[in-house]
């Protein structure tokens, strides 16, 4: 019997293999040489059944535990609406190509024309391409665009106060590619603003890219730093996790000319690192430079609004190793679930979440504070929804103790430093519940 | 597929004063209005105002204007369109993988641990590899991924003269870009008229500033090349490393590993082999694994399994670096390891026969009426250089739209750039007969109307949801936002 | 006036100031199809003959233009910008750069107009 996702009965074999004039599949391999093939099955184990991938996936889920989530750290626990999986499961949506041939593809390219206006107008940017993979590489990318926009200032200037992940990734992708960059110093938690003056008076400096908020979860000021970074012929670039900018001066606001950032905490699930979803919105004097995929909309041969891939001239599969990027999808179904998300939830709903999780976290602040365990590192410092404290315990001991009362801490981002983030999800009995348990510690 | 377009936006449907969430009461005090000022939104964002019906009818609606696997036939060359499973779906929507924190400590997330190194180790055994990581989100991640691990390898070496990459002249515009972004200069290398690497050609280019050499197999004709282990002896003399672009690793399934081939890197795209869906464009996932001896290159973080059988996330100041925040698209990994349990190797060791016979089977059937350049057993796919008849005028683009109005997607066109007319023919092991016969003769069809009325086909697809876009108007004034309408 | 060619199917056309009218061929905009958008450096720039100067763009396809003579751009033909499809129209009246000819021998090396032409009828380019 063939397995189940195989419809060839031995009859069709025997048809299929006589068309081809060869009497067994094997023969149609008989051009590989034969130490090249492989002589043995793979060592991977039986056939499981529904049943048994069911029982086996179970197995490994169970023995994860399942705790309150109070770290963020760039991704988040956010509310995610019913309606979206319901949609995202229509087969139609996932499990269609990529849009090249629009009179069969107008539902994924209509709904990327709606991410695409949703964006640009949740950055305050007038345009924005298909997605990216997330927030890290679309900072790289961002980073390439500010490199080759001017043949003269060709340096990236980086902030310290990005988040490590983001700081790693973009110092990869520049090694390899030899794109010269560097790094902004911190002062007191933030961008330093003398440092970035006197490396913009250099004259190199072709992009700067800033965090909103940053590693700290600390909201910075940018007030008078647009005029100053376009004054020396450089772009503003600015990294901001998305839903924040429902409440948070948004990078259109700031006098940006690149916003970028991941789009996960737009309700998409963390399932341990992806999907989710790199976003990129800029001015449309960029429009011509973005990576990836771009929508457009145009007219078909009858008059009907119809939308395409558009402004493909710029892309890997035509311009091969000249393409603005080499790549060649966008986190399709991802752009689809934040699009959804954003219908529902609306302005209202983004700046609710928002409103919630702020709440949540400057309580859970002070009364960590009162329990002379831990204390803000940086106070007085704005925050939204997440903070950073310095522990006189142990931070890993923290989470564990923690964990024991089902509650994921946070991120340790050092021994004694402890990122919290507090979202609409978080119960008031959560937030109790951490800190009795904070509380109970033994200094 | 419904032939009416649904053709609202949902900034069309919005009105003032409806919503579509529902979140609980604020229970501790404001915090936001003791922001400063300054660092506050001033702008509405202007997104939608919908009741929770108007955007599960919108969403749906629009949904109808698409084709998917579950809707049909996908000959899609160089894209393996199978099936995708719906027990994978099952398994990668539980709940506790859904709300695991990517920095989730090892102790609490060791099964989710198991699930990335049981895949990983899957991986290695199918590629002939020592060890993946699944951290690159997608195919053309995994390769930059790689091309900047080979760098990593000749820089470990103090190496450093070794900045060029040999790429076939029939390879897909995503290896030279690849290449470009991890700063190595591409020296392309011909083809022979059957599409193989030119070994007379390549000897030349070979010398002591090539980092790698890089490659698919079977080609891009669905051809293997049988000069392979030739190549690789002659890629290593030079001291270049020899990568393996896993776009076509479906016809390989129990028939031969790139690592016993020879080749050192490669990456996969588990949504092509591996089954995960394409998502209309995304995500999917770029594993990459590397032969003995680079494993301490791969990116951080790296998953290990300890010798007391625990798992744990290491990260390393001599590994290539960082490509991703996270490691990796978890959810498209679930499913690729659900895949991959229930074919079990049994499942695979058949796989890539049945995709091969598909191919060959369709080659065929349609090669009187098809031009076949290269006329040889092919592997998974295989190009026809247009209709044999060229006289009629039509283009391989016009039959490839005229398909779709017998419910098929078109197949891949004008690539490979060997050939004018290119039509590039992928049918996968999941496809039956039955669906294969109808293709087949849709195709045949098509070429006699060709011949009957060739401007009813240069016109098509006259039944789909929308006629032909005017391509040259979107791109001479585009119009990307719905405040551009 | 006289007229020079590449084989990369750019033209230049010296004018009465002694300057360099930088465009493409007819045969080149006839390949590439309806053009939407011409990619143009900055007036000051300033080019070595084979240095890529910019970048032309149909649906389909794109091309990066070749400066045939070294020179620094002193005008660029801002018409282009708003209707690029001029290029289709008429290529050689519609020239993308004007420069000023840093060493005007280089032209030596180009081809004539019969040359061009014989260029074209020979090769599979």
């Amino acid at each position: 019997m063939s397995h189940r996702y195989f419809p060839h009965t031995e009859e069709d074999k025997r048809v299929m293999l006589e068309k081809c004039g060869v009497d067994s599949i094997d023969e149609l391999f008989a051009d590989i040489p034969a130490q090249l093939r492989l002589s043995r099955p793979y060592a991977l184990g039986k056939p499981m059944s529904e049943v048994e991938v069911r029982a086996f996936f179970r197995s490994l889920t169970d023995s994860c535990s399942r705790l309150a989530c109070f770290a963020g750290n760039g991704h988040y626990d956010r509310y995610a609406p019913a309606v979206i999986p319901h949609i995202l499961s229509r087969s139609e949506f996932l499990t269609s190509y990529t849009p090249y041939q629009p009179e069969i593809s107008q539902g994924t390219l209509q709904y990327i024309f709606e991410y695409q206006t949703m964006m640009a107008r949740l950055t305050g940017m007038e345009i924005s391409n298909a997605s990216l993979y997330d927030g890290a590489t679309a900072t790289a990318e961002a980073m390439f665009l500010a490199a080759a926009n001017s043949r003269k200032r060709q340096r990236v200037a980086y902030s310290a106060t990005l988040s490590d992940a983001v700081k790693e990734t973009i110092r990869t992708y520049a090694r390899y590619h030899g794109t010269d960059i560097v790094e902004i110093p911190e002062a007191d938690g933030v961008t330093s603003v003398d440092a970035l003056t006197s490396l913009l008076s250099d004259g190199n400096i072709g992009g700067v890219i800033l965090p909103q908020p940053n590693r700290h979860g600390i909201v910075e000021d940018f007030t008078g730093l647009a005029e100053m970074i376009h004054g020396a012929g450089a772009l503003l670039i600015i990294n901001s996790i998305a839903i924040d900018l429902a409440t948070l001066r948004s990078p259109g606001e700031w006098g940006a000319d690149i916003a970028v950032g991941d789009a996960q905490s737009l309700g998409i699930p963390l399932s341990f690192g992806g999907p989710y979803l790199g976003y990129i919105a800029a001015s449309k004097s960029l429009m011509r430079k973005l990576p990836g995929r771009i929508v457009g909309a145009t007219a078909d041969a009858s008059g009907q609004r119809t939308f395409v891939l558009t402004l493909q001239a710029r892309e890997q599969h035509i311009r091969r190793e000249k393409a603005t990027s080499n790549i060649c999808s966008n986190q399709g179904l991802m752009a689809l679930y934040v699009t959804i998300y954003m219908s529902l939830m609306g302005d209202d709903g983004l700046r609710q979440a928002n409103s919630l999780g702020a709440a949540g976290a400057h309580w859970l602040a002070r009364e960590l504070e009162l329990t002379g365990k831990m204390r803000l590192t940086y106070p007085g410092r704005p925050f939204l929804n997440e903070f950073e404290m310095t522990t006189s315990v142990d931070a890993g001991e923290i989470i564990d103790a923690l964990a024991g009362a089902g509650i994921l801490a946070g991120v340790a981002t050092a021994p004694d430093r402890l990122l919290i983030a507090v979202t609409e999800m978080r119960t008031p009995e959560e937030l109790n519940r951490y800190v009795e348990t904070v509380k109970a510690l033994q200094s | 597929m419904n032939n009416k377009l649904y053709d609202k936006l949902i900034f069309e449907l919005s009105r003032q004063g409806r919503r579509g969430y529902s979140l609980p009461d604020r229970h501790f005090p404001d915090a936001i209005a003791s922001l400063p000022d300054a660092l506050l939104r001033k702008s509405d964002i202007g997104l939608p105002q919908a009741d929770e019906l108007t955007v599960v009818r919108h969403y749906t609606n629009m949904s109808t204007n698409n084709f998917g696997v579950d809707t049909g036939f996908y000959p899609l060359g160089s894209c393996t369109m199978k099936y995708n499973p719906k027990i994978n779906e099952e398994m990668a929507s539980d709940p506790v993988i859904a709300s695991l924190h990517p920095d989730t400590p090892v102790r609490y997330c060791q099964g989710a641990l198991a699930i990335y190194h049981s895949l990983a180790e899957a991986l290695a055994e199918i590629g002939g590899m020592a060890e993946f990581t699944l951290n690159p989100y997608a195919g053309a991640h995994g390769e930059l991924t790689g091309l900047m691990l080979c760098r990593a390898w000749h820089d470990s070496r103090g190496d450093r003269r070794r900045t060029k990459v040999i790429i076939p002249d029939s390879a897909h515009g995503t290896n030279p870009a690849s290449a470009a972004v991890a700063g190595l200069q591409v020296v392309p290398v011909r083809s022979l008229p059957d599409g193989t690497v030119d070994v007379e050609a390549l000897a030349p280019l070979l010398d002591d500033t090539v980092a790698a050499m890089m490659m698919t197999n079977p080609n891009t004709l669905g051809i293997f090349e049988r000069q392979i282990p030739e190549i690789a002896r002659m890629v290593h003399d030079a001291g270049a490393l020899l990568y393996y672009d896993g776009a076509n690793l479906n016809p390989m399934l129990g028939i031969a590993r790139p690592g016993d081939m020879g080749f050192d890197i490669m990456h996969i795209n588990l949504h092509k082999t591996f089954s995960t869906p394409h998502g209309g464009g995304g995500p999917g996932s770029g594993p990459v694994g590397v032969r003995k001896g680079l494993e301490h290159l791969l990116p951080n973080p790296r998953v290990i399994k300890k010798t007391d059988g625990t798992y744990d996330i290491i990260s390393s100041p001599d590994a290539m670096g960082r490509v991703s925040s996270t490691l990796g698209n978890f959810a498209v990994v679930v499913r690729a390891l659900s895949y991959i349990l229930s074919l079990g190797a049994d499942g695979l060791m058949e796989a890539g026969g049945l995709a091969t016979l598909n191919a060959n089977y369709i080659k065929e059937s349609l090669r009187d009426l098809y031009e076949l350049p290269v006329d040889t057993v092919c592997k998974h796919e295989f190009v026809f250089d247009g209709l044999k008849d060229k006289s009629t005028g039509v283009t391989t683009l016009n039959v490839a739209k005229r398909l779709l109005d017998y419910g098929f997607h078109a197949p891949t066109i004008y690539f490979p750039l060997l050939f004018h007319e290119s039509l590039m023919i992928e049918p996968t092991e999941t496809e039956s007969l039955d669906t294969i016969d109808s293709f087949i003769s849709a195709m045949r069809d098509i070429a006699l109307e060709a011949a009957s009325d060739p401007e009813m086909v240069k016109s098509a697809p006259h039944t789909t949801p929308v006629r032909r876009p005017d391509d040259t108007d979107a791109a001479l004034h585009p119009r990307l936002t719905f405040d551009e309408l | 006036m006289k007229t020079y060619f590449t084989p990369t199917h750019e033209y230049l056309t010296v004018d009465a100031d002694g300057n360099g009218l930088i465009g493409i061929t007819d045969y080149a905009q006839k390949a590439l199809g309806n053009v939407v958008y011409v990619d143009m450096p900055e007036v000051g720039d300033e080019f070595s003959e084979g240095d890529d100067f910019g970048a032309i763009e149909s649906v389909k396809a794109a091309s990066d233009l070749i400066i045939p003579a070294s020179g620094e751009v002193i005008e660029v033909n801002s018409a282009l910008e708003d209707n690029p499809r001029l290029i289709n129209e008429d290529a050689m009246a519609n020239w993308i750069i004007k420069i000023r000819l840093t060493d005007p021998a280089e032209l030596d090396s180009l081809m004539d107009f019969d040359v061009y032409m014989n260029y074209l009828a020979s090769d599979p380019h």
